[in-house]
């Protein structure tokens, strides 16, 4: 390297506060966002910015949502046999007892 | 998970390269393009300004590359080497297009190299034969230098790129519609950026107000009138960079107001015998810049990649 980068951040604190963001991106031919994955931002124009940046960059996406890690609410995995388990055994639960005519897309 | 689960699923396009992860398509760029000057258009004169767009980029695509494994964070390190992969992409074009306008400015390789007409260009020309603007040139010093550096330039590109989207030259034009998409996206960065250090703390102002002392003097230089522009722009094919001054400064005003800065008010910096970059002019920065971008293919002139 010709250039002085390596004292340009002395002190590698940047973005060591910045909240996280988790990042959802939908595919040219996806009908939904899908998780690809997180990252740390100082807001939110940011984190779409950055999204775009690092998990957009091969065309994968036409559509990106963020949003903050802590504005997530998730099930426990300590709540996931109450939560779960039950509908194990229910196989009448899914349709797959019909037939679900051609005209009829995306199913 | 079937398909329209996976984001990534489009991914897949068939490229029957099987070196590469994803389709590159190393072949000829221009295949299939009619390459003809239109009517009136000058090859040589057509040439030289492929040149001085490429060089443009191609300068500042290896400056943004320098900042691999030295950006602030992995983010802003992606983004800076998206960036230079645009304008990367841009050069290529524009190398190969100048090629096809006049072969004569490609540099004579040893026969039977497979280095292609761009790669001969971008990688076998000698300083003096460069034709990019000294402000892409400079050193990248710190983030705030490399931020308003990009954000005179991607203003002074996007400007020239709107305008050459009409050129009657079709591959310039092409080249140019395609890429004012990638130069919105980057000016926007850089305004982004500029804004945010002018902001931030004392420091990111200290350093803002010290990396314009530095890039602004190169600023009045973009816009120098020269004649092959004129020539070219007289019949429709290419933009008088002189005509483009109105529009970057009502951008930069916006910039900057948006900072509660002022454009600063500094000497250009000077030309040498009335020459600069354009002439093949240039700092002593782009010496170096050369050595280290152009050391490996000219040590292999008949290296296959």
């Amino acid at each position: 390297m010709t250039d002085s980068l390596i004292t340009a951040f002395p002190d590698a604190e940047v973005g060591a506060d910045w909240p996280l963001y988790e990042v959802f991106v939908r595919g040219k031919r996806g009908l939904n966002h899908v998780h690809v994955g997180s990252l740390h931002a100082a807001d939110e124009e940011m984190a779409l910015r950055r999204a775009r940046d690092v998990y957009t960059r091969r065309n994968e996406g036409v559509s990106i949502w963020v949003v903050r890690s802590s504005d997530i609410v998730a099930s426990s995995p300590a709540e996931k046999d109450p939560f779960f388990a039950p509908n194990g055994d229910k196989v009448y639960r899914h349709p797959s007892f019909y037939r679900i005519p051609d005209n009829v897309p995306n199913m | 998970m079937n398909d329209r689960d996976c984001a990534y699923a489009s991914l897949i396009d068939g490229d029957p390269h099987d070196q590469w992860a994803f389709g590159t398509g190393f072949e000829d760029p221009l295949a299939g393009v009619d390459t003809t000057a239109a009517p009136g258009v000058d090859g040589a004169d057509l040439a030289a300004y492929c040149l001085m767009l490429a060089d443009d980029a191609l300068i500042c695509a290896q400056r943004l590359t320098q900042w691999c494994t030295n950006a602030p964070e992995l983010e802003e390190e992606v983004a800076l080497a998206n960036i230079g992969l645009d304008l990367l992409g841009q050069a290529r074009l524009l190398l190969a297009r100048a090629a096809a306008a006049d072969p004569r400015v490609v540099p004579v390789l040893p026969d039977g190299s497979p280095v292609p007409a761009e790669d001969a260009l971008a990688f076998f020309r000698d300083e003096s034969a460069f034709r990019c603007v000294r402000l892409v040139e400079l050193a990248n010093g710190d983030f705030a230098v490399s931020m308003t550096r990009l954000l005179a330039f991607s203003t002074f590109r996007l400007a020239a790129l709107h305008r050459l989207s009409d050129s009657r030259d079709l591959v310039l034009a092409a080249v140019a519609a395609k890429g004012a998409k990638e130069l919105a996206y980057h000016r926007d960065y850089a305004a982004r950026w500029f804004i945010t250090l002018a902001g931030g703390t004392d420091e990111s102002r200290r350093r803002l107000a010290q990396a314009m002392t530095t890039v602004w003097p190169y600023v009045d230089e973009l816009f120098r009138p020269n004649p092959v522009e004129r020539r070219l722009a007289a019949v429709g094919a290419a933009v008088d960079a002189s005509t483009l001054r109105g529009e970057f400064d009502s951008v930069v005003a916006q910039v900057f107001g948006a900072s509660g800065w002022h454009p600063p008010t500094v000497r250009p910096a000077p030309l040498v015998a009335g020459k600069s970059g354009r002439d093949g002019v240039h700092t002593e920065a782009l010496g170096y810049l050369l050595a280290e971008m152009q050391s490996v293919a000219r040590a292999h002139p008949m290296g296959r990649w």
